[in-house]
């Protein structure tokens, strides 16, 4: 359906916009992006030690003027792209494979967090605010594996009970996990967390944290331009890293990969050739689901997790499955990273008046992104028409 | 397609003019609290449900951006009307301009962002549509948070002083208010009655029904498409203004993904494929938010939003279209029995 209204559309633009206008836009575009590239390198300015700020003056300066600030703005955007593919691979899994768009994804998320966080806290007995050095590997691996398989089952239950048989209706079914998440939310509020600091009232929806394991509680020396980094977002990086290259072995080189990749393509033709695809669908959701609480496990470690980060985390799902294409993992991978570049960069590097110390820009370059994509590319970089 | 009057749109007629009645004579028969707040809101909230129902039955587009186009009515609004008070620290811009000029620039330039909204989202459609217009729910919640210029995290309040002179002092006389929106409300469905009777309307379902027919018959799909969303922004945005007039405050929390899936759950009730479900899931679910507020699940626990979660659920798996879709069916099985006017009713049904 969705095809079609897309070539569709594409047939009726071939008549309104003229070559010239289209060679304009791009013009246009590419002079933003080299703009943008040029105020990091050289326009941007560091915060002058008297007088008012003008309106190059930035947090960090230029990259030419504060190299190190650079790098680590730099290090502190990729790896909050690999956290960034791990949640959104799972969101593309689902819809790649099946056409659901997981409105509760952000959900499975935020449970997904405070599950693990209570099973730590059981864990380590200290009680809240937990010292990095006094938490094993295990203590860190254990709450993530309870809480990918609680997230798993979640999911599955929801796929075989609620989605299974209103297969086909996408945006029925795009409801249905509107409405779970709906319930998942209020669920959280008025039973999560568990655990509060001794003396203090529990609060539904509070801000919790999970510690990383102690080993990561360190900065590394990277030995340019004198940055030390934390072993911690490092590490971030290294487990979406890891977590790509299994993903990618898994539907690549696995049976079972073969098949999804074979009903991502064409779903009929392969249940038509006696794959059994109900099974694989119910696979693709168990994984794709787990993948955000293992997602949750490293944000909440890296960050915290609080009620409302489900919208959030649905937001960057989003965003990053419309800008790399739906159901494509080399997609989720560049739309994690121009997301987190975006993100991490506009956040840091657009100039900060000095009267709205408090404004955040960020949010209206993450729009900008998106329409670009949409503009020239409606199903995404790494999307496939028809 | 006859234009007979079946039994259906017969009854459908006479409830209708029923309920006209009773809400025209509205504060005689209710109570304040049900006038004020009740009936009033759900008047206001049914004004946004249509402009999502509007897209969803004429143009085959579920938008979930309606809440973020009403936010930014009520944001242009808050920011131009207020006045910056001697001393104290007010929010946003607070330019305190002319109440009527802010708002005919307020529903011009809400239509204006409609418009571009619309252009950028034109060329996708179905589920793809539903997931960008979310994500147009959400960037405008962090906007109005985040810059704060206009706002910031914290509500602009007391916009409702500022009313239009030909309007007059709604805080003073709340009935004022529920006028206009039942007004409003009565227009908003006269003029969705008649652009769908329009060569736009039509081929608009032209474009609903079959994107790669239409354009091939030389109709610019986008372009429909677009022009649509910027009409529903244009709704969109008169529901905003009234509804800061009714709350006097305008927050990120209203541009919200909570009160995103709350309108879709109104529309949802009401059914997505008829105007008149909008006003009716409106009222629906205000009632069973106000009534059902202090009830507490066994077992489960939560709040009032699991139990609308959980009705929003049972809806959506019994009857995907509403109790608009509920009372269809149900009126064609009354009907139907042992009669070939069913075949006619559906007919009709399609035809209306």
């Amino acid at each position: 359906m969705a095809d079609y209204a897309l070539q569709a559309a594409r047939v009726g633009l071939g008549s309104a916009r003229t070559q010239p206008g289209r060679f304009a836009l791009r013009a246009l575009v590419a002079g933003m992006v080299l703009f943008a590239l040029l105020w990091i390198l050289v326009i941007a300015e560091p915060f002058p030690e008297s007088g008012l700020p003008t309106w190059r003056t930035t947090t960090y300066g230029s990259a030419v003027d504060n190299p190190g600030g650079f790098l680590r703005i730099l290090l502190d955007a990729v790896t909050f792209g690999g956290l960034l593919f791990i949640v959104a691979s799972g969101f593309s899994l689902i819809f790649g494979l099946m056409r659901v768009v997981n409105m509760a994804h952000g959900s499975f998320y935020l449970l997904g967090g405070y599950i693990a966080y209570e099973i730590q806290q059981e864990m380590t007995g200290q009680g809240f605010f937990i010292p990095g050095t006094d938490v094993s590997t295990w203590e860190w691996v254990a709450p993530l594996l309870v809480a990918a398989g609680s997230i798993a089952v979640t999911g599955l239950l929801i796929q075989q009970f609620l989605l299974r048989w209103t297969q086909g209706q996408d945006l029925r079914q795009a409801l249905i996990t509107i409405a779970i998440s709906v319930v998942i939310a209020d669920q959280v509020i008025a039973h999560f967390p568990r655990h509060v600091p001794s003396g203090a009232v529990q609060f539904g929806g509070n801000a919790v944290s999970l510690t990383w394991p102690g080993w990561t509680d360190r900065l590394v020396d990277l030995h340019v331009a004198g940055v030390q980094y934390s072993l911690a977002r490092l590490f971030m990086l290294a487990l979406g890293v890891a977590m790509g290259i299994v993903l990618w072995l898994w539907l690549h080189r696995t049976r079972t990969g073969m098949v999804i990749r074979a009903g991502v393509d064409d779903r009929q033709m392969t249940s038509a050739l006696g794959v059994n695809i109900q099974k694989t669908f119910a696979i693709a959701f168990v994984v794709g689901s787990a993948l955000a609480a293992f997602g949750a496990v490293v944000g909440t470690s890296q960050g915290n997790v609080a009620s409302g980060q489900d919208g959030q985390w649905l937001l960057n799902s989003l965003v990053v499955v419309i800008v790399g294409g739906m159901g494509s993992l080399g997609g989720a991978a560049l739309g994690s990273l121009l997301y987190a570049l975006v993100f991490t960069f506009s956040a840091v590097y657009l100039p900060t008046t000095g009267d709205n110390c408090c404004t955040q820009y960020s949010i209206v370059l993450t729009f900008a992104l998106l329409a670009l994509v949409l503009a020239f590319r409606p199903q995404g970089l790494f999307g496939r028409v028809g | 397609m006859s234009l007979r009057l079946t039994s259906q749109t017969a009854v459908e007629r006479t409830l209708g003019l029923v309920v006209l009645v009773l809400l025209a004579f509205g504060p005689l028969i209710f109570n304040d609290y049900w006038v004020n707040s009740i009936l009033t809101q759900a008047l206001l909230f049914g004004i946004a449900a249509a402009s999502l129902i509007f897209l969803s039955a004429y143009g085959g587009m579920i938008s979930l951006g309606q809440t973020a186009l009403m936010g930014i009515a009520g944001y242009i609004i808050g920011n131009m009307v207020t006045e910056r008070l001697p001393g104290g620290e007010s929010k946003g811009l607070a330019l305190g301009w002319d109440p009527t000029l802010s708002l005919v620039l307020a529903i011009l330039i809400t239509t204006g962002i409609g418009l571009l909204l619309g252009a950028v989202a034109a060329r996708s459609s179905g589920i793809y549509f539903l997931m960008l217009t979310l994500t147009y729910a959400v960037i405008a919640f962090y906007f109005f948070g985040q810059v704060t210029q206009f706002g910031g995290f914290s509500p602009i309040a007391g916009i409702n002083q500022y009313t239009p002179g030909w309007v007059g002092d709604i805080l003073g006389h709340p009935d004022k208010l529920y006028y206009i929106a039942l007004g409003t409300s009565l227009a908003v469905f006269a003029v969705m009655r008649y652009v769908v009777r329009t060569p736009f309307g039509i081929s608009l379902q032209g474009v609903r029904d079959d994107p790669v027919r239409m354009s091939s018959l030389g109709f610019n799909v986008p372009f429909h498409r677009t022009l649509a969303f910027g009409f529903a922004a244009f709704v969109a945005s008169l529901a905003g203004i009234l509804y800061v007039w009714w709350d006097g405050q305008v927050a990120p929390g209203n541009v919200g993904l909570g009160t995103t899936i709350e309108l879709l759950v109104m529309c949802v009730i009401g059914g997505l494929r008829r105007v008149e479900g909008a006003w009716l899931g409106a009222f629906a679910f205000i009632v069973i938010n106000n009534y059902v507020r202090n009830v507490e699940l066994p077992l489960l626990g939560g709040s009032f939003n699991t139990i609308i979660g959980l009705i929003f659920l049972f809806i959506v798996l019994v009857s995907p279209d509403g109790l608009m879709g509920m009372w269809s069916r149900a009126s064609k099985l009354l009907e139907g029995t042992g009669s070939r006017r069913a075949v006619e009713t559906q007919a009709a049904g399609r035809g209306a």
